[in-house]
């Protein structure tokens, strides 16, 4: 098969990458997220059992 | 001594792989030829196929890491197989789609149904698609790891096997990259298919670094949750509703 002209080719190429960068940036911003999320949630019950414990 | 607190080292790691996916695709774009047949289409390679070969190594890594919590009974080993097999499915429908849209370029199909090495990559990706259903449906934590574990053994023995059993079949149109005597590739080419492929693992061991300390955090909350829960006369009804014991890795 005679190879797509540049144009062609190019959007194809784009758009795989394109998935790439798509999974992988979503992927990181729900991890972030949640890796701060419980960050902050434990920090405050970690403060709340000190404060239990010392009664 | 090494610091062995989860999350330590990741925003190092992380930065790395984003430079190695930098340099990989500096490469693809700058120094590899164009290929002579398919032209600038075949860029699409250096990005489909050390997906799919990190993807199915991560497969093969979850059935390994299940056989060492099946010999240990050590629950971390469980967090560590799932978590391999988290991220290489979701590498595979990065392997799928890029595979889909090359095939389009090159062939003039988004998929062809006769050709095994696409339909073969299909039926991995369907098989670990019922891990997740398997595991979240078993209530207990302990049957859940081991059904888990099982499941991940077996498909994870069945990745190499499936791999091999296509390449002994006859191709018809995907061609066949890793070859007994190398490959066929000329030097860059070579050379930057090897980046993207080292760019590519260090990435998914960031992804699977990042993941496993979010997992190991949020188990260690609902620890500390119960502890409170136990410390504290009055009841927490906020956090009993969050439900699931912290040995039982989570379903978000």
């Amino acid at each position: 098969m005679p190879a797509l002209p540049l144009h062609e080719a190019g959007a194809y190429v784009a758009a795989a990458y394109a998935v790439f960068a798509t999974v992988l940036v979503a992927y990181v911003a729900i991890m972030t997220r949640h890796v701060s999320r419980v960050r902050h949630d434990l920090h405050e019950l970690r403060d709340e059992l000190a404060r239990t414990r010392r009664g | 001594m090494r610091d062995q607190r989860p999350g330590v080292g990741i925003p190092r790691l992380g930065a790395a792989a984003a430079a190695a996916l930098g340099v990989a695709f500096a490469l693809v774009f700058f120094y590899a030829p164009i290929e002579a047949d398919q032209g600038f289409v075949q860029k699409i390679f250096y990005l489909h196929v050390p997906l799919g070969i990190v993807s199915l190594t991560g497969f093969v890594a979850g059935g390994i890491l299940a056989v060492q919590f099946l010999r240990t009974g050590d629950r971390a080993w469980d967090l560590r197989s799932y978590v391999a097999i988290h991220l290489s499915l979701i590498l595979s429908v990065a392997v799928l789609a890029t595979g889909s849209i090359w095939a389009r370029g090159s062939w003039g199909h988004w998929w062809l149904w006769n050709e095994p090495m696409l339909v073969s990559f299909l039926v991995v990706f369907l098989l670990y698609c019922c891990y997740q259903p398997l595991r979240f449906a078993i209530e207990d934590p302990d049957r859940q790891a081991r059904a888990a574990a099982v499941f991940a053994v077996m498909a994870g023995a069945f990745v190499p096997l499936n791999f091999v059993a296509v390449r002994m079949a006859s191709a018809v149109a995907h061609p066949r990259v890793l070859g007994a005597t190398g490959g066929s590739m000329p030097g860059p080419m070579r050379m930057t298919f090897l980046v993207s492929l080292l760019a590519m693992g260090m990435t998914f061991l960031a992804m699977y670094r990042l993941e496993t300390a979010r997992k190991t955090a949020a188990m260690e909350l609902k620890r500390l949750r119960r502890e409170l829960d136990a410390a504290a006369p009055e009841p927490r009804s906020d956090s009993r509703s969050r439900g699931a014991p912290d040995a039982r890795i989570a379903a978000a």
